[in-house]
């Protein structure tokens, strides 16, 4: 018995609509997410990842907009509207109902540590916010809260640190805190863009452990963002793979990377360096280059670059997601 | 943060005593010295100035040695409350200053605060509402308060008041309350004829802030912080007010400190032309007069003034942000 | 096909957001010299290009005052006192031809003095390049020409003013234009000095930092918190009454130039200590320049963009002071001519009810104020081709 998505996103297109002509940033993605699995969304930067998480939280920035598409999100029990289902792209922005879901009930963690705290409000203050916001809790009670939310993602001294500035905090410190802030109203979705990109490889592997062992704790979905495939070997158990503000292929974890079936997913495993590989044997990387947002290529948005390109076809129409195996969807007309 | 104000307290110092100086070189600039002139007004008016008093001037001031002891014993007397005798009124030069200098204080503190109240709302809408339609009023109205100099504002305004309204908007007090004595009724009367003064003055100023906030804003909008704020759910509002505003309100405020020696600078030529009673037209007066205490009195302590307005621009800075309490410039 | 200032305004960097195509097109950018990225840059705004040319005219107004006045801006005639500008009529009986309406005498009625009024029944045509007062063009040939006169200009009923006359009969016009080559030029020594003064002490500062750059650190900020008018009318006060115009002219351009320089010191410190950092200056010195080569071959041509503009945004306060303290009649006194020593005679709000086209010589402060700032802005921003 397959139970209901938590989050089934439709063919969603986000349009950046400037002088110089459309951006089409996420342009018909569609995927699901499970009740507690970690979803690993992977692409070049350009691809639309970050696009695709910011409409989901229904922050993205003008001038860009949803233009079409639907995001149906199960929203916990517990919460106020407990146990129904939500079509966030049609919710207002910044209404009520979109901001008590927003940081409550999904939560939002990204790339720069560094500046993603206020630097002229103390740490605690903006996790107690965060906490205030969506509970009906005191001041004191959201401190205790706070510092006990820093104590379970392991930031020591979590009494003094949370009146500390941000800048007083190391760049693991500072994620752990973001984890913590994103964390503190129990979120059943967690959608993190590209948590440890900008952190070096000892502290990403401690930010990961601790994004796994909340997770068993608590229970809840990760969204995974990321262009590191290792990160997603290690964390995810589906991957949704973009190119160009599409997603190409779905499919479980081992799925993508023993049995890839788009040429893109399978060209980008074979650039990946093996530790198996030959010494001195040369990486193979992608032919040509990401197309310019103005310049799309008409029709699959990879036929300029894809080896097992068709003519007549791949450049004509464009292939839309379709299910391969149990689990796992291709776009590519080479499945049709 | 209080070794910053200290540190503040102290540049104040020097510069007041830079002030001094500056103050001091002006009244020795006319030639001769100011004793003999003085001795000679006095002639000319009828009184006399008898030998013993004649000297004893020049022993408190120094007169005929080296000049770094002129301006000692200048200063002394300054300290002691003596400000010297002003040869044109022959009066001591503080009863000639008399409430002058505060209602100097009083048009540009209130140009001062309305350049605050003004620039601060309308630099956050503007960046926050970019390429609207009050955003590019708020534009334009920069542009006539960068690009009209403040005398030239108050001419035209000036101009136009006696020509359309056939009014006279300049001066600080109706004919009725001019050499009145201070009262609620005075003070009132000072309050309602602040705002035109306030606005020419403050203009330059609040153009400039404006789009200083402006810009700060929109760089600290496009920051991470934002997006993280606005992920918590929190109300557009509280997003812009709370976070992007308040790190954008530091480098604001450091400029307001300066902007007060502008603002004062900017009222003596206003004075002039609106015929504001305060120490502006004193003072052309006075130096056309070479009637030099009266004048280097009026720098110095116009000089005075505004340090200490910086000075307390400054605090204001420290308290609003937290980072300077920590680091060491 | 998008030219390189698209490029370089996405994003702020020549590689754009996204992994772009390495075409032609970046390909000039990258191997642009940085003058030509200014220039780019600078072309785009259309403010500021139109900006540029208006401070070119008024340069060329300065180049070229004698020829554009038609009276001696000196040469009063009391009988035209505060005479209001003259209409000029384009077409005369339907052919072009450009004429006024000549002089004659009469009684004012109030006052029973002589005065001119205008003679609807005399039709003066007003003629280019005709002849007028004598001066020598660029300080060198003597002519007669100037761009517009009449016939027998020197019968004063035989008169053109565009402008109308000030108090002592001088046509004002012809006055501001004289006024516009004293005013501009002005600005531009003063903006001189200052730019020695702050470059100097700015670079000392920035370059050597230590005691050296706090002590001039802290007498920028001392001098910064000091009223610039006061100090200024004070000094200009001091100026002996018997100095000629020449000498009052330089002696006005150092006071308003002692504070100014702040500024431009502030700009160049700045750039000289964010410069110390960089990589390519660390490499100059690996490689064995000396100090000297390393500022002036490798560091200084870096921030000439930024001083340009900082210079050019440092005018409009010199053009302000100048014209404040003539205003005032501290700076320049007749018969020297500046935009102050004429807005002078409008001081007055009873003299300007009357006369208001007194304050006329207020628009060309304004649009030389306004043109600067613009320009100044253009430059800044084309300084940085490669965004903050």
């Amino acid at each position: 018995m397959v139970a209901e998505p938590l989050l089934s996103v439709r063919n969603l297109k986000t349009y950046f609509t400037q002088d110089e002509g459309t951006v089409r940033a996420v342009d018909g993605v569609s995927f699901d997410m499970a009740l507690g699995a970690t979803l690993g969304i992977v692409g070049e930067s350009g691809c639309g990842k970050s696009i695709t998480a910011r409409s989901i939280m229904r922050i993205v920035d003008r001038p860009g907009r949803i233009v079409e598409g639907e995001i149906h999100f199960q929203r916990p029990s517990g919460s106020g509207g407990a146990g129904s289902m939500v079509d966030l792209a049609k919710v207002e922005p910044n209404g009520a109902l979109m901001r008590s879901i927003r940081g409550a009930e999904i939560a939002l963690i990204f790339q720069e540590p560094m500046s993603s705290f206020s630097p002229v409000h103390t740490v605690g203050s903006q996790i107690i916010e965060a906490i205030q916001q969506h509970q009906p809790l005191g001041r004191q009670a959201a401190r205790e809260r706070a510092i006990e939310m820093l104590r379970r993602v392991g930031v020591s001294s979590p009494e003094e640190r949370v009146d500390q500035l941000s800048n007083q905090l190391s760049g693991g410190l500072r994620q752990r805190a973001m984890i913590a802030m994103a964390l503190s109203c129990e979120p059943a979705l967690l959608i993190a863009d590209e948590p440890t990109t900008a952190l070096d490889v000892t502290t990403q592997t401690q930010i990961l452990d601790l994004m796994r062992r909340l997770q068993q704790e608590d229970g809840m979905a990760i969204m995974l963002i990321t262009h590191d495939l290792g990160v997603v070997a290690e964390m995810a158990t589906d991957v949704a793979v973009m190119y160009l503000g599409r997603v190409v292929e779905q499919a479980p974890v081992d799925a993508i990377f023993h049995d890839p079936r788009h040429p893109y997913t399978r060209a980008l495993l074979r650039s990946i360096p093996r530790i198996r590989s030959r010494t001195r044997e040369r990486l193979t990387p992608i032919a040509g280059a990401v197309p310019h947002p103005y310049d799309r290529p008409t029709g699959c948005p990879f036929h300029p670059r894809c080896p097992e390109f068709m003519a007549g076809r791949c450049d004509r129409e464009a292939p839309i997601l379709r299910p391969v195996r149990d689990h796992h969807a291709v776009s590519c007309f080479l499945y049709e | 943060m209080l070794a910053y104000i200290g540190r503040r307290a102290l540049l104040a110092v020097f510069t007041v005593w830079a002030i001094s100086a500056l103050a001091f070189a002006i009244i020795q600039l006319p030639p001769g010295d100011y004793v003999t002139s003085y001795i000679a007004q006095m002639a000319s008016m009828g009184s006399v100035v008898s030998d013993e008093e004649a000297q004893n001037l020049r022993i408190q001031y120094g007169l005929g040695q080296p000049i770094y002891v002129q301006y000692f014993k200048w200063m002394r007397l300054i300290i002691q409350g003596n400000f010297g005798m002003s040869m044109e009124w022959r009066r001591p030069v503080t009863e000639v200053i008399g409430e002058r200098l505060w209602l100097t204080v009083i048009v540009s503190v209130a140009a001062l605060i309305l350049t605050w109240v003004l620039a601060l709302p309308i630099g956050i809408y503007s960046a926050v509402r970019q390429y609207s339609v009050g955003d590019y009023v708020a534009t334009f109205i920069g542009f006539i308060g960068l690009a009209v100099p403040n005398f030239l504002l108050a001419l035209v305004l000036l101009y136009l008041g006696f020509v359309l309204f056939n009014a006279h908007i300049g001066g600080l007090f109706s004919p009725e309350f001019q050499d009145a004595e201070w009262s609620g009724a005075r003070a009132w009367d000072l309050a309602k004829h602040l705002p035109i003064p306030a606005v020419i003055l403050g203009l330059a100023g609040t153009a400039q802030q404006i789009r200083i906030m402006r810009a700060n804003l929109l760089d600290e909008l496009r920051k991470p912080y934002v997006v993280t704020a606005r992920s918590k759910g929190l109300s557009e509002a509280r997003v812009i007010l709370r976070y992007p505003v308040r790190v954008a309100l530091n480098p604001f405020a450091s400029t307001i400190g300066y902007t007060l020696p502008y603002i004062v600078s900017g009222s003596i030529i206003v004075s002039l032309v609106l015929g504001l009673p305060t120490v502006g037209p004193l003072l052309l007066k006075a130096l056309i007069a070479q009637d030099m205490f009266l004048a280097g009195t009026i720098v110095l302590l116009l000089g005075v003034m505004t340090v200490i307005g910086t000075l307390i621009s400054d605090i204001v800075l420290v308290l609003i942000d937290p980072r300077i309490r920590l680091e060491e410039t | 096909m998008a030219e390189p200032e698209a490029i370089l305004e996405r994003g702020g960097s020549p590689l754009g957001g996204p992994t772009a195509v390495a075409d032609t097109r970046e390909q000039r950018i990258f191997v642009a010299s940085q003058w030509q990225l200014m220039w780019w840059r600078f072309r785009k705004h259309k403010v500021a290009v139109a900006s540029a040319v208006v401070v070119a005219s008024f340069y060329l107004i300065v180049l070229g005052a004698d020829f554009l006045a038609y009276a001696d801006p000196n040469a009063s005639e009391a009988h035209r006192s505060l005479m209001p500008p003259q209409r000029v009529y384009w077409f005369d009986g339907g052919r072009l031809s450009p004429h006024v309406y000549g002089l004659k005498g009469a009684r004012d009625p109030q006052t029973f003095k002589r005065v001119y009024v205008a003679d609807p029944d005399r039709k003066i045509p007003i003629r280019f390049f005709a002849e007028g007062f004598e001066y020598r063009l660029f300080g060198l040939i003597p002519t007669t020409r100037h761009l517009i006169g009449v016939d027998g200009g020197a019968d004063a009923t035989q008169a053109v003013f565009l402008l109308g006359t000030d108090v002592q009969g001088r046509d004002l016009w012809s006055r501001l234009m004289y006024g516009t080559r004293i005013s501009l030029t002005i600005g531009l020594f003063g903006v001189t000095v200052s730019l020695i003064l702050g470059v100097v002490l700015g670079g000392f500062s920035g370059f050597y930092g230590g005691m050296a750059d706090t002590i001039i650190q802290r007498t920028i900020e001392i001098l910064r918190s000091i009223p610039t008018i006061p100090l200024w009318m004070g000094l200009a006060a001091a100026l002996p009454r018997d100095w000629s115009v020449l000498q009052v002219y330089l002696a006005i351009t150092i006071i308003i130039s002692l504070l100014g320089w702040t500024e431009l010191a502030r700009v160049v410190r700045g750039r000289f200590l964010a410069m110390r950092e960089e990589d390519f200056v660390v490499s100059a010195r690996l490689v064995g320049c000396s100090q000297m080569r390393t500022i002036f071959v490798h560091m200084v041509p870096s921030f000439m963009s930024h001083i340009i503009a900082a210079t050019t945004l440092a005018l409009p306060a010199m053009i302000i002071s100048e014209t404040a303290l003539s205003f005032l009649g501290l700076g320049l006194r007749p018969p020297a001519i500046s935009w102050g020593v004429l807005l002078q005679q409008a001081q007055n709000v009873q003299t300007v009810a009357i006369s208001p086209w007194l304050m006329l010589p207020a628009v060309p402060v304004i649009i030389a104020v306004m043109a600067f700032n613009f320009l100044g802005d253009g430059l800044r921003d084309a300084a940085d081709p490669y965004g903050r």
